[in-house]
């Protein structure tokens, strides 16, 4: 059992039977904050102990991992993983408790931190420590208004801190030697307290549309109004030889099928080019194409977050703007 | 069915940023309010439950005054009453504070299914309903597409990443948080405003609904304009000038036409 107050708890996750690139994010964002206040970082994750995925845990080495086995834990449940996480936390007593920003945390972590009379601290960007000061506390930043303004967090009070850390904020740390224990925690849990009854996970239709494999894809969102108005993004795709994709707003009006959605909630993109036209980049969208190797915004609004993440922006109107961009682009052809 | 929905008013997405003199909201004058958009599909669901299944649908609001209009608008819609918290000075609290104000309003409805939005637009936090759920007991799921009723509770579908999804069974009482986009959004009736007008509001004040508030655990400090960092070349002039440097750029920079 470890002290109180000392450590950094950090709670991975696992998807295609590999711990997620977010989860590593968390850890590095969960390393940041331990090292600048002198903390320990411990991490935990659902398996049986003799899962090889383990074995696969890299970066700076954590003091001690935590396998929580329980056969009730094997499908995730609100009820399973709140009282599992719940008692690790009791019995580790963490300042801070770190979790990637995914669909499942903000399931279950608001529960949680509820439960320790806390607020979880979601969506991080950011974590500013104070150097020489590690009794300082850190300031969290996360984003207000769809990524149109900053925020700066403290947590008050003597409980542990929650925070969820938002995906590509940190970059995963490169992998160091050092001594880890793994060490198996069997949480008590009861059936009959698990209320939900979850099915297997579905995907809704075959994909038809590989975004990812596109060169280059030319994106829309709420900018373009009207379902009318599409043929002029669909014009200039064909001209460019592109794909044509969207962000959410578009494709939950079906005014575009879903499988051309990016996003969080959608694919995840990386084209040579990736033109964004009347999308203004809420962190959900971001998160799906900021790895692109150039990203073009076409927008009215100069402050939209969109511009943060471009290397090519026009500031204009759309319905002025495609048109042109269309010509050129055929001109250069012809 | 009983049904509460949990709504917030919020900024337009189109209102202009500037921060205020505090630093640590945006300046509210001249900016329009409306139905924060996830609440708005959890307050359409509920109505086609209500139409599908009979019973209630009560609209749950916190804020000040002006939330009045936004309430107003949800009961044209088609909601049978309302309960207001009312406070001018909602950012006192924490999500954990909010969260319990909106529990103590509805405690003793005894309500079927509370629902709520997924997330708000303007603080993005996505924790009311869930904590919610945990201050008041009940079993909830959140980023729900879909609500059918079975027998002893519903039966939901979730929105998993990277376009997976799931069913989930849950007895009722219980909370879902909703997202947006899957069913159209109904528009007020001429007929529904009227009606709107004697419908009951019942306002309550946080004094009323917790003997004290307690200090938040959670404290948002300051707001900031993003760093102008831009690294985005902007190409100027007019459209077609401006699409000719594009294309000039992606052909020779880029390498990618």
């Amino acid at each position: 059992m470890s002290n109180a107050m000392s450590s950094v708890l950090v709670f991975l996750e696992i998807k295609n039977r590999e711990i997620s690139r977010i989860s590593w994010e968390a850890m590095a964002a969960a390393h940041t904050l331990a090292e600048g206040h002198g903390l320990s970082v411990d991490v935990a994750l659902v398996a049986s102990p003799g899962n090889p995925i383990f074995a696969t845990i890299h970066g700076k080495a954590p003091r001690t991992v935590y396998a929580i086995d329980h056969s009730l834990l094997h499908d995730y449940t609100a009820d399973g993983y709140t009282a599992a996480y719940a008692q690790l936390i009791q019995q580790v007593s963490p300042s801070y408790v770190v979790f990637p920003h995914t669909y499942q945390v903000r399931d279950f972590a608001p529960c949680l931190a509820t439960r320790f009379k806390q607020v979880l601290i979601s969506d991080v960007t950011g974590i500013e420590t104070h150097a020489g000061a590690a009794s300082v506390a850190p300031t969290f930043i996360r984003q207000l208004l769809q990524g149109k303004l900053n925020a700066q967090y403290h947590h008050r009070g003597t409980g542990p801190c929650f925070l969820s850390i938002q995906a590509g904020a940190f970059r995963a740390d490169a992998a160091e030697a050092g001594a880890t224990t793994l060490a198996t925690f069997e949480p008590r849990l009861d059936a009959a307290k698990i209320r939900t009854k979850p099915s297997e996970p579905f995907r809704a239709s075959a994909q038809t549309v590989d975004l990812s494999s596109a060169s280059i894809l030319v994106s829309v969102g709420r900018g373009i109004r009207e379902e009318a108005n599409l043929p002029i993004v669909q014009e200039l795709a064909t001209a460019l030889g592109a794909e044509l994709a969207a962000s959410r707003p578009i494709c939950d009006n079906g005014w575009l099928p879903m499988d051309r959605q990016v996003g969080s909630s959608g694919q995840t993109v990386a084209p040579k080019v990736y033109l964004a036209i009347g999308i203004s980049g809420a962190i959900q969208h971001l998160v799906g194409m900021k790895g692109s190797q150039c990203i073009v915004a076409i927008n009215k609004d100069e402050n939209a977050p969109i511009f943060e993440v471009a290397d090519y922006g026009i500031v204009g109107d759309l319905f002025d703007v495609v048109p042109a961009l269309t010509a050129a682009v055929l001109k250069g052809k012809g | 069915m009983k049904i509460i929905v949990a709504i917030k008013q919020v900024p337009e997405r189109d209102a202009r940023i500037r921060v205020d003199a505090a630093g640590k909201w945006i300046d509210l004058q001249d900016v329009e309010f409306t139905l924060n958009e996830s609440d708005a599909y959890a307050l359409e669901e509920a109505l086609q439950l209500k139409e599908a299944h009979g019973g209630e649908v009560i609209v749950l609001s916190a804020g000040p005054e002006r939330v009045g209009k936004t309430i107003r608008e949800a009961l044209a819609k088609g909601a049978d009453r309302a309960i207001h918290v009312e406070s001018d000075d909602l950012a006192a609290y924490d999500a954990l504070g909010v969260a319990q104000l909106l529990a103590a309003a509805v405690r003793d409805e005894d309500a079927d299914l509370i629902l709520t939005g997924l997330q708000s637009d303007d603080l993005g936090l996505g924790q009311t309903g869930v904590i919610l759920a945990e201050l008041l007991a009940l079993p909830h799921a959140s980023l729900i597409l879909k609500i059918e009723a079975v027998p002893g509770g519903i039966k939901v579908l979730r929105e998993l990443e990277d376009g997976w999804f799931q069913h989930v069974e849950l007895p009722t009482p219980a909370v879902l948080t909703i997202q947006s986009g899957n069913s159209k959004l109904r528009y007020a009736t001429l007929m529904g405003i009227k009606r709107a007008k004697t419908k009951e509001v019942r306002r309550v004040t946080p004094l009323e609904l917790a003997a004290k508030p307690e200090a938040p655990v959670v404290v948002l400090e300051r707001v900031l304009l993003p760093n102008k960092q831009r690294t985005s070349q902007i190409l100027g002039g007019s459209p077609a000038e401006a699409a000719a440097a594009l294309v000039e750029k992606l052909r020779f920079e880029v390498r990618a036409l």
